[in-house]
């Protein structure tokens, strides 16, 4: 029977020594609204809604048709603050509950809030304090309620929320792909007692067992053994001993014959069997490791049966027993493994610890809906996965900066999967799991922080006009060199770490300190430019043959995508050599064959019947999208196939973003017919993709772009650039045809796909006929 | 002893997760074997297989024409024995004859009649060795021969006195079969063969089990039932003991708490499967018994337990949520954390002994009584072999065969009402009336008695 949690466990001394960093603590305090608070029985998780000034890039056209000079800017950019809303959620020791009530008093500007809500088992402890502290109407809510509420919510909009654990394998934490349905599943919560609550839809679920033996039995019974009072020393002691001097084992009473008889002789036939029968003294790292062993595979074996009885496979493990503790999520892993045969896999959550204070916020915000929007988790502003640990990290344990973060941006756009992925539930994004693949880890994060100099650099610039800038380029310099260092010493922090969540991470630092958009000057600069040159390229191909008309498009379509401020290889060029121009770049590229070739089933192809619709992942701005993508799509549009631009939402690196894409796409419709034709037929449409991200997850993209694409019958995919089509999505299976290319701008990764930096790569896919027709 | 499923891992588990855990048993039928039950005492039904091993004997035995006509008879000579060695206890059954006549008692050689007398004219031997005299059973007809079968126990400790008993008693020279199961059957043959220059056939325990729980059944006929159930679990002032009919009891579960604790499906009487198993059994209530109060028998472990309040020790329901968790339909009394109460050290230090070692009985009675609901409700899926069942398929098969009776046997069981009456609250009380807990007089010795039964297979 059990219940979470735990109200009286000791109690902690009030410790009001500490300072608390308003910037880096509670964050965004003074729009604060909303509050919830979850009051376990060691840690305190506080949950807030607060919105969030944003320095955002805005572009806007001039009005080109009063007249047309060649030195004007194609538009102007202009630095807004746009308000966005954002979820705070902190997690500290109960220790602390008294400073840091004061400390949200103090900074607490917004009165409206008349009402906390809370759960959990202090709950009814702390009432009295936080109403007098607060003076916010303590209001109530189920636990139970709650930690389901929250674990929909994290699942939802967490990618890689949940993992497996695997103590001996390479990467601890194998994080698993977010399922487009989550439900049904089966919770076990394992707090003083076990409650396993099987959920099958938002609002619907059942407590359908428990058990008494539980995280309490551990430490009451721990505590009796071995007269060690606290949890997590209990836990020490257990990774330090031998069960198997306290155990009795299937060896112990067949001897050593059980090998002829079938049997595994390492089988516990007995917990705790030898002290029965044994009269000698006892270690306490034995007696507790043995305690850890009876209780998880206890728990084990009831879920197990659980799971059978309601038939479900997707188990997930939380509450304080398994709370960020590697010995348990194994001892846990290991029975669920022998019990089911391996059919069954016990899955962890990141985010666990906060499941119960998310859920209480939601009770609080349901006026507002928040579960109408998209949200992700903000890497900025979140502190990662067993931050706190004292398994890892016994130094930081022992500092009173025992906080830790999680922060959400509402998404503006509502996030779906694209409708064309052959297999959603398998599909993964990201092409190399860095968690998994430590030399390529390696390599990257020195990468990353190679170029960090040239960050900051850009990022100065792009602000010239703003003298405190070089200061908070700066703080963004040690926030992101900080996240590096982490995520060296625990590369699972984030879930998996790949190369798009370092992109992802640096981007969110940025905005973090009001860098928008850094690369805003030079992307209006090279767009300004490219787009001199757009008609001469058009008319170029006027005097080619077809055959030579398509591999010319091709190839500026690949010289272009040379164009990349995100590859150090070539920012370095296009710093040093500003007049370094398309040809130039054409002849940088890899003469044929290539890398990986396609080119000639591409040609095959185009010999055929035109496609319905194609859906193009665009990438660069400048040469990239003027040069290279619009002659392309013009050739296209003129086969008469309708052409979708898929953009970024918001900025990252020099990626052309929708609303510069909009400005662009007017001006070659001015200069190109074709163009303009295809814009007021609308057979060229412009949508945004969702995501500010150099990469893409074809998993969580703009909804309104998921319907563009089913409407117009899409049947052609191109994905460009080596964000996009390199580092994510290059194993991507699609139910239609597919253009995956891109110029490897980066010598160590050519070298791992066998070639050599500008290397190309041409990958046109058809799904077999079957796939396809599903 | 019981297998159970736990598995453990030490520390290199990686090669321990390899080795498959075999000793689930699923699935095993008994139709895979030849050997028949004689569940009907004095039948003389021929072994087949068994002859060679006889002419053997014959060969080698002494002129005495009481096994000789034995022999004849396709009777196993005297003494008849079965053995049972446990991780903790072993347990023995004697069947002593009763109508021997004058001719035979002159003809039995003096170490039988030594054995007979030792072991029939004490009810203790050495120390621990126990004759549980209330258990005996007067007046059997087994294999054409009229007698007593008596039980006898003492730890497996001790095990190496009782060979070098039988040492001096010249055990050997009878060349008699000594049918033995139990883990300790395989763990100490050589002993025996070194020790007492006796010779074991080792047979499975499961089986065993089986044989020995049909026989009693069928046997015990006056006297205290050997079947029995309690009535009105749910209410103290009216529960009351009540004799069973155990005559068509499939399909049953029958569980077996020893050290560990087994759990078998049993559809008929020769097709039964191990469903699973717990390490969570008596092993486990005498060993956190011992290190917490420094009590060392199971006696003393079980007087305390009488004697102490658990709710002292662990959490109930209504610590938490101040009555019942209606939401869920969690009764206040029911306990929420074992030992629970104990995180908190004013309370560990205001418990007694006899709190602990009754916190201790509760945790592992209810645990056991959880684990065996949730296989009967499982079973019918095992059955029927289907993980992936639609849950139309899943609520007809749960329908067809529902387990109502679960059998607990085992020496945890022994004198040990406190745990009994639980078992029976607990089973009648989750399942909602639907699952009846039924328990049997010779509780720990049925595995021995199935041994005693082989004795005319020796096969």
């Amino acid at each position: 029977m059990a219940l979470s949690g735990g109200a009286d466990r000791g109690s902690h001394s009030m410790d009001k020594s500490i300072t608390l960093p308003p910037d880096e603590i509670f964050r965004n305090l003074e729009n604060a609204k909303r509050f919830a608070i979850d009051i376990g029985g060691s840690l305190t998780k506080l949950a807030y809604y607060s919105t969030v000034q944003h320095k955002v890039a805005k572009v806007r056209s001039f009005d080109h048709s009063a007249k047309e000079t060649d030195g004007d800017p194609l538009y102007e950019i202009s630095v807004q603050e746009e308000i966005t809303a954002r979820l705070h959620f902190i997690k500290f020791e109960n220790a602390y509950i008294e400073t840091c009530l004061d400390f949200i008093k103090d900074h607490l500007v917004n009165t409206e809030t008349k009402v906390i809500k809370a759960t959990g088992g202090g709950a009814y402890k702390f009432k009295d304090l936080i109403e007098k502290k607060l003076k916010l109407k303590v209001d109530k809510e189920d636990e139970m309620t709650c930690l389901i509420k929250g674990c929909n919510f994290v699942l939802k909009n967490i990618p890689h929320e949940a993992f497996v654990y695997a103590k001996h394998a390479d990467s601890e934490f194998r994080f698993q792909n977010t399922h487009p349905d989550i439900f049904p599943y089966l919770l076990i919560n394992i707090g003083s007692g076990v409650s396993i609550v099987k959920v099958e839809a938002e609002d619907k679920f059942e407590r359908i067992g428990g058990s008494s033996i539980g995280g309490g039995t551990f430490w009451g019974l721990g505590a009796l053994l071995t007269k060690t009072k606290r949890f997590d020393e209990l836990l020490q002691l257990a990774s330090k001993g031998q069960h198997t001097n306290v155990d009795m084992l299937v060896k112990d009473i067949y001897g050593g014959a059980y090998g002829s008889l079938g049997l595994t002789g390492d089988l516990i036939a007995s917990s705790f069997g030898k002290s029965a029968t044994t009269d000698k003294e006892f270690s306490k790292e034995d007696m507790a490791k043995s305690l850890l062993h009876m209780i998880s595979n206890d728990i084990g074996q009831l879920a197990c049966l659980y799971a059978k009885l309601h038939n479900l496979t997707r188990v997930y493990f939380g509450g304080f027993f398994i709370r960020g503790h590697p010995v348990t999520m194994h001892t846990i892993t290991y029975s669920i493994n022998f019990f089911t045969k391996g059919e069954v896999q016990a899955l962890f959550l990141r985010h666990e610890g906060y499941l119960g204070a998310i859920g209480a916020f939601l009770k609080g915000a349901e006026e507002d809906n928040p579960n109408q929007y998209s949200w992700g988790e903000n890497y900025a502003g979140s502190s990662g996965l067993m931050s706190v640990s004292p398994d890892l990290n016994p130094v930081q344990r022992a500092r009173s900066g025992t906080f830790d973060m999680l922060e959400m941006d509402r998404l503006e756009r509502q996030l779906v999967n694209l409708p064309l992925l052959q297999d959603p539930t398998s599909y993964i994004p990201d092409t190399v799991d860095l968690t998994e693949d430590a030399l390529a880890r390696e390599y990257w994060l020195y990468c990353f922080e190679e170029a960090l100099d040239g960050v900051v650099k850009r990022a100065i610039a792009s602000q010239k006009d703003q003298p405190e800038a070089a200061e908070r380029a700066e703080k963004f310099r040690q926030k992101y060199c900080h996240k590096l260092q982490t995520l060296r010493h625990q590369p699972f922090a984030y879930g998996s770490l790949t190369v798009r969540s370092l992109l992802d991470t640096r981007e969110h630092c940025l905005n973090e300190f009001n860098f928008p958009d850094p690369y805003s000057k030079i992307k209006q600069k090279e767009n300004d430019m490219a787009l001199k040159y757009y008609l001469k390229v058009v008319k170029s191909f006027e005097e080619l043959s077809w055959e030579q008309r398509q591999f010319t498009l091709v190839k500026g379509l690949l010289a272009g995508n040379v164009f990349d401020w995100g590859a150090k290889a070539v920012s370095d060029v296009l710093e040093s050599d500003p007049e370094f121009g398309f040809e130039q770049a054409k002849q940088q590229l890899q003469e044929r064959p290539w890398l990986v070739d396609a080119y000639n089933q591409w040609i095959e192809r185009l010999k055929g019947p035109p496609h319905k619709c194609a859906l193009f992942f665009v990438d660069n701005s400048g040469i990239d999208i003027i040069l290279g993508v619009f002659p392309f799509i013009r050739e296209l549009l003129i086969r008469g196939t309708e052409v979708v631009l898929a953009s970024n939402s918001g900025p990252a690196l020099n990626d052309v973003t929708n609303s510069e894409l909009q400005i662009l796409t007017e001006r070659i419709a001015a200069m190109d017919p074709v163009i303009h034709t295809a814009l007021k037929e609308d057979r060229l449409a412009l949508v945004q993709n969702g995501s500010s991200s150099p990469c893409l997850d074809l998993s969580r993209l703009d909804k309104v772009l998921a319907t563009v694409v089913r409407e117009r019958g899409t049947d052609l995919v191109i994905i460009e650039g080596m964000g996009r089509a390199i580092h994510t999505n290059y194993y991507a299976m699609l139910s239609c045809e597919s253009l995956k290319l891109a110029v490897i701008k980066n010598s160590w990764l050519a070298e791992r796909l066998g070639g050599k930096i500008f290397s190309v790569v041409f990958k046109y896919e058809v799904p077999s006929k079957a796939q396809g027709q599903h | 002893m019981e297998l159970n499923g736990f598995y453990c891992d030490g520390e290199g588990c990686a090669e321990e997760q390899e080795e498959e855990p075999t000793a689930l048993k699923l699935l095993r039928s008994k139709t895979e074997t030849s050997c028949s039950i004689i569940a009907t005492p004095g039948a003389d039904s021929a072994a087949a297989g068994g002859s060679v091993l006889q002419e053997q004997r014959m060969s080698k035995s002494t002129p005495a024409m009481l096994r000789l006509d034995s022999l004849k008879k396709n009777r196993p000579p005297f003494p008849w024995f079965g053995m049972d060695i446990g991780g903790t206890l072993v347990k023995l059954v004697y069947f002593e004859p009763k109508d021997i006549t004058a001719e035979e008692e002159q003809e039995e050689v003096e170490s039988l009649k030594s054995i007979r007398r030792y072991l029939t004219s004490h009810t203790a031997y050495g120390k621990t060795g126990i004759r549980d005299v209330h258990l005996e059973l007067s007046d059997l007809t087994l294999w054409g021969r009229k007698g007593n079968l008596h039980f006898i126990r003492f730890p497996t400790h001790e095990l190496p006195a009782f060979l070098q008993m039988g040492r001096d008693k010249h055990f050997s020279s009878l060349h008699t079969t000594l049918c033995a199961t139990g883990g300790g059957a395989f763990k100490y043959e050589d002993d025996f063969l070194t020790m007492a220059n006796l010779k074991l056939l080792k047979l499975d325990e499961l089986d065993c089990l089986i044989k020995g729980v049909l026989y009693i059944d069928s046997v015990v006929s006056s006297g205290p039932p050997e079947c029995y159930y309690f009535e009105h679990p749910t209410d103290p002032e009216r529960c009351e003991q009540k004799a069973y009919n155990l005559e068509n009891p499939y399909p049953l579960l029958l569980v077996n708490i020893g050290s560990g604790v087994s759990i078998l499906a049993v559809y008929s009487k020769d097709n039964y499967k191990r469903v699973t198993g717990t390490s969570l059994g008596g092993g486990t209530f005498l060993g956190l018994c011992c290190l917490l109060t420094g009590c060392s028998t199971f006696e003393e472990a079980l007087a305390m337990a009488t004697e102490g309040e658990s709710t002292r020790v662990d959490k109930l329901v209504k610590d938490i949520y101040g009555g019942d968790y209606e939401r869920f339909g969690l009764p206040g009394w029911a306990v929420a954390s074992s030992f629970g109460n104990m995180m908190c050290k004013e309370k560990r230090d205001s418990v007694s002994k006899e709190d602990l070692a009754r916190a201790t009985l509760v945790t592992i009675t209810n645990n056991i009584g959880s684990i065996t609901r949730m296989c009967a409700l499982n079973e019918p899926l095992y059955g029927a072999a289907l993980w992936n069942l639609d849950q139309a398929a899943l609520y007809r098969a749960m329908i067809d065969q529902n387990i109502e009776r679960v059998v607990f046997v085992g020496n945890f069981l022994r004198v040990n009402t406190l745990s009994m009456k639980l078992l029976a609250y607990a089973l009648d009380y989750w399942s909602k009336g639907q699952l009846k807990a039924l328990f049997l007089r010779h509780e720990g010795y049925f595995g021995a008695v199935g041994a005693l039964l082989e004795l005319q297979n020796p096969c």
